[in-house]
């Protein structure tokens, strides 16, 4: 059994995943877990994402290798679920596309050797949800990305790394916020 | 310890009471035993103590009110010696014969674990009586304090009952995982614990008793707690009662599809869950799924994003 702290599921929208490209480890332990720190400063190892899954196919060749895709208001999530994530597998080939789900993944970096990062999610669970939860799902990650936007001035070693990192303008990520919550409020007025 | 050392010990035992006894007078009666009597140090250190106390007698329920007692909440040190004024609030099986007992004790700012070993020889304590309990020494293993109580703990029963702050806690956020250990479980008739594989950690093989639980995995995308659902809350929380569980677990020959089902409905779910803290678990006494969402929540937050433009 692991001593080791259970990691917190981060909140955040597609768009903000995949602009994320600053991967570190806390120390340099074989085991350290592995960070990815966004441009709002969302230090994940795990995360919670929910939306409408849009794609799925099987694309192993001898054996299960799902890829999926998941859309939430800002973008698309890519999911990849192969023999070590066999909950998720039996999961994913149940479900029809297209449906509200809810997945809780560690991420997946893939650094090819001249271009850029891409990061997917690897899920520990998929389940299917109404759409009241991924609506407060879309509500909760906009207050979430909020916070860190506004722990981002704060002098601290994470905020100084994104800083440094990526320089984020703020208000892209803010913009991305409002979008995501004005096409929430026109669910809720039709 | 030498003798010095006890010495200095005992008479900061009997200051702390608010009696002074010179050290030299403690040394020389710990000497004369040890040495002119070849009493063992333990003992000594018992005589001594005992002739002292029959010394300063306290003045009834004057001196009682001199004894400081510690608050549970407080607690935040290791190795230091305090007092207590507490109910049991729940005994457990020792998992070794050099624990005597194992359980909760409660004041009124919460809960801590305690800790009474075998060698100390002390009264057994009973479930739900409230003691005064002094000298224990303060532990922490993995930034989570316990008391051990040791031969020179002093327990005397209250007459009076200690109110146990519930330390009841309230959070919501997502059940995010459901633990191994969850969905339909035998438990051992003797001890509750719950059985492996019809084995009982202290009982042997054992016939279990059915049980459902969930050990949930709620977070806030800032902090984890690990929930757990009793029978009760587990039936009102999947819809899956104690029967259908047992059905199901016969028909599939399997005694985990209960527990795969109640993944399926509770995973990916938003709720506010209110229970009791102990060290690890917060025990659920009541939930509610999250209500659904108003434009209003939706204004709130959009107009804190505008106000960042």
């Amino acid at each position: 059994m692991s001593l080791r702290q259970r990691e917190v599921a981060r909140r955040l929208y597609a768009k903000e995943l995949n602009e994320s490209t600053l991967v570190y480890k806390e120390h340099e332990d074989t085991y350290a877990p592995q960070y990815l720190l966004t441009p709002t400063g969302a230090k994940c190892n795990r995360v919670f994402v929910v939306g409408a899954l849009t794609e799925k196919e099987n694309v192993g060749v001898d054996s299960d290798y799902w890829r999926a895709r998941l859309a939430d208001p800002t973008g698309v999530f890519p999911i990849y679920a192969g023999q070590y994530q066999q909950q998720a597998v039996t999961q994913l080939s149940a479900i029809e596309v297209p449906a509200f789900v809810a997945v809780v993944g560690k991420l997946n970096v893939f650094r090819t050797n001249d271009g850029p990062v891409k990061v997917s999610i690897r899920p520990e669970f998929i389940n299917v949800v109404d759409s009241e939860t991924r609506n407060r799902w879309v509500l909760e990650t906009a207050e979430k990305t909020l916070e860190r936007i506004e722990r981002l001035q704060l002098d601290n070693e994470d905020a100084a790394k994104v800083r440094d990192y990526y320089g984020t303008d703020t208000s892209l990520y803010v913009g991305i916020v409002i979008e995501a919550l004005e096409a929430l409020k026109k669910e809720y007025e039709t | 310890m030498d003798l010095r050392e006890l010495a200095e010990d005992i008479r900061a035992r009997f200051l702390e009471q608010g009696v002074t006894v010179p050290t030299s007078d403690i040394e020389q009666r710990l000497n004369s035993l040890v040495y002119d009597f070849k009493v063992p140090i333990e003992e000594a250190r018992r005589s001594v103590v005992s002739y002292f106390a029959k010394l300063h007698p306290k003045e009834g329920v004057a001196s009682e009110t001199e004894v400081i007692y510690a608050k549970i909440a407080d607690i935040n040190t290791e190795d230091i010696w305090i007092n207590l004024r507490v109910r049991v609030v729940q005994l457990w099986e020792p998992n070794s014969p050099s624990i005597a007992q194992v359980g909760l004790l409660g004041d009124e700012t919460g809960t801590i674990k305690f800790t009474s070993w075998s060698n100390a020889n002390l009264p057994i304590l009973r479930d739900g009586q409230s003691y005064s309990i002094r000298n224990v020494v303060t532990k922490s293993w993995q930034g989570r304090f316990s008391v051990s109580l040791n031969k020179a703990s002093e327990i005397a029963p209250l007459d009076e009952e200690v109110a146990v702050g519930r330390a009841e806690e309230e959070i919501s956020g997502a059940i995010i995982d459901v633990q191994s250990g969850s969905g339909l479980v035998k438990r051992c008739p003797e001890c509750n614990r719950v059985v492996v594989k019809g084995h009982c950690a202290e009982h042997g093989e054992v016939s279990g008793v059915y049980d459902l639980r969930v050990k949930g995995v709620l977070d806030n995308g800032e902090i984890v707690s690990d929930v757990l659902f009793n029978r009760e809350m587990t039936e009102r929380l999947t819809g899956i009662t104690l029967e259908a569980a047992k059905e199901m677990a016969m028909e599939a020959l399997d005694q985990n599809v209960a527990a795969d089902a109640m993944k399926a409905v509770v995973i990916g779910r938003y709720y506010r869950v209110r229970g009791n803290k102990t060290p690890r678990w917060l025990l659920i006494t009541d939930f509610e799924e999250l209500p659904k969402m108003d434009e209003d929540e939706i204004d709130a937050v959009l107009k804190r994003a505008q106000g960042r433009l």
